[in-house]
């Protein structure tokens, strides 16, 4: 069945209760991001020069992105404090998620840099502090958000099913089409989410491209 | 700056039995029993193979490296007692391919220094504009610039100046000219020689061109697996007779090419 009138028509009856959902999809993919971006950079930062930290890191990281997204909200849920139904337990595991990328990033565009630019920085008498926040940081700073880009897509699509326990966001519309067969309901659900991915990923990528340097 | 080198007569620095390995591994020596002084407003070229040392010696000066034994005196105070910081602030750096930052104007480059120091915006800014006029390039063209809009030559210009943006009295310099091509060096090479003279700075410079070497050095300090084998000004050099001093005279008579 190809999307037809009927699902412009159930688009439009039902374009205030879409829009909301919307709203309540980017709010939980902007809070996880952020707290994402929060934890992962500055250990992006600490694990740079701590090679046994950073397998340690990065490790725990890879693993949770293994993790099925439905089972890992499953198994958040008899988690006392961040566990429970509803959007807490999908943001902490929307934030799971989105670490890896960032953190990877994060490592690898501080360590990417041109060791005669890190030498000279050190016979210049910078501090190690100058050197990461003045030097390798902005060097980095558009592979770093090339990180938060995947993170944000990734973030957009595990929301959705974050409605199965009870996060609401778009996936509400979907998991409610798949129980009553209704492809207007699904679409309603995934055109949006899918909209949102696409506009993120164009917008961060400018964004991305303008902060490189060379 | 207060502790900044300055007014410093007699031995800028001097190695006093230097060795270093890596990792303190005895055995494993990159710089084995090195003894050297170089005095006020020389040009000290460290000339040797590659792996010969030279570099780790350079790196000894301004505590990039410390001597895994003996020790490396600069301005009269040993290396290691040094805060590494205000030791490097004090020595101009120069290497292959400039290390420009990228993300950095050709006028905050040179500027980098001043800054750290936090010199007044004005006197900054004047010193940019002095620094550019003095290696050859007009500021109003290039301060504005980016390292990636300027040629291999012009880089290496802006580096030079970087390295003088404090009025460091030492400058160190590992292989600044090697990445470049012979015009653009050899066109380098003679301007730097005229600026040495002119700015007085005390240079250590490293290098396993001995063409280059014969036209910098005041001294030219021969290093062969960590050790110094000879200490020659240039017109004594190529009368020596130590084989690693033939070995590099060979090197100038060896080519497809016809000497001038």
């Amino acid at each position: 069945m190809s999307p037809g009138l009927s699902d412009w028509s159930f688009f439009v009856e039902h374009r205030a209760e879409i829009f909301d959902a919307t709203v309540d999809h980017l709010t939980l993919v902007v809070i996880a991001t952020l707290i994402a971006i929060v934890i992962a950079v500055p250990l992006g930062m600490f694990i740079v020069q701590r090679p046994a930290l950073r397998a340690i890191a990065l490790g725990v990281a890879n693993i949770f992105q293994t993790i099925p997204s439905l089972a890992l909200f499953g198994l958040l849920i008899p988690i006392p404090f961040i566990g429970g139904i509803g959007r807490r337990t999908a943001v902490v595991a929307l934030v799971l998620y989105a670490l890896l990328p960032i953190l990877r990033n994060t490592y690898v565009g501080l360590s990417g840099i041109d060791p005669a630019v890190l030498e000279a920085a050190e016979a210049m008498g910078m501090t190690p502090g100058q050197i990461l926040f003045r030097v390798r940081f902005p060097l980095a700073l558009s592979v770093i958000l090339a990180g938060i880009r995947t993170a944000t897509i990734i973030t957009i699509g595990v929301a959705t099913i974050a409605a199965e326990i009870g996060a609401g966001g778009l996936g509400t519309f979907i998991f409610r089409g798949v129980a009553l067969v209704s492809d207007s309901l699904i679409l309603a659900g995934a055109v949006p989410a899918a909209l949102l991915a696409l506009i993120a990923d164009f917008f961060l990528g400018r964004l991305e491209r303008r902060l490189r340097v060379v | 700056m207060n502790a900044k080198i300055e007014n410093f007569s007699g031995n800028l620095i001097e190695f006093r039995d230097v060795s270093f390995h890596i990792n303190d591994i005895p055995g494993r020596e990159v710089i084995s029993g090195v003894s050297l002084t170089v005095p006020v407003g020389e040009t000290v070229v460290l000339l040797g193979r590659s792996g010969s040392g030279k570099t780790t010696l350079l790196r000894l000066i301004n505590a990039m490296l410390l001597p895994s034994q003996g020790q490396v005196v600069v301005q009269g105070r040993a290396t290691v007692e040094w805060d590494p910081i205000r030791l490097r602030r004090g020595i101009g750096y120069v290497i292959q391919e400039a290390g420009l930052f990228p993300h950095f104007t050709v006028a905050e480059n040179v500027a980098l220094v001043p800054s750290l120091e936090k010199w007044e915006r004005g006197r900054t800014e004047a010193r940019v504009g002095e620094l550019l006029r003095l290696v050859g390039l007009e500021p109003s063209e290039f301060a504005g610039r980016r390292p990636h809009e300027l040629s291999g030559g012009q880089r290496q210009r802006v580096g030079v100046a970087r390295a003088l943006a404090a009025d460091p009295p030492i400058l160190l310099m590992d292989e600044p000219f090697g990445a470049l091509d012979p015009v653009t060096r050899a066109e380098l090479q003679r301007e730097f020689r005229a600026l040495a003279q002119r700015l007085g700075k005390t240079i250590v410079f490293v290098t396993h061109d001995l063409r280059e070497a014969l036209l910098l050095a005041s001294r030219i300090v021969l290093l062969e697996a960590g050790r110094i084998v000879a200490v020659a000004p240039p017109q004594e050099f190529l009368r020596l007779e130590h084989p690693e001093v033939r070995a590099f005279a060979a090197s100038l008579e060896t080519g497809p090419g016809v000497l001038a």
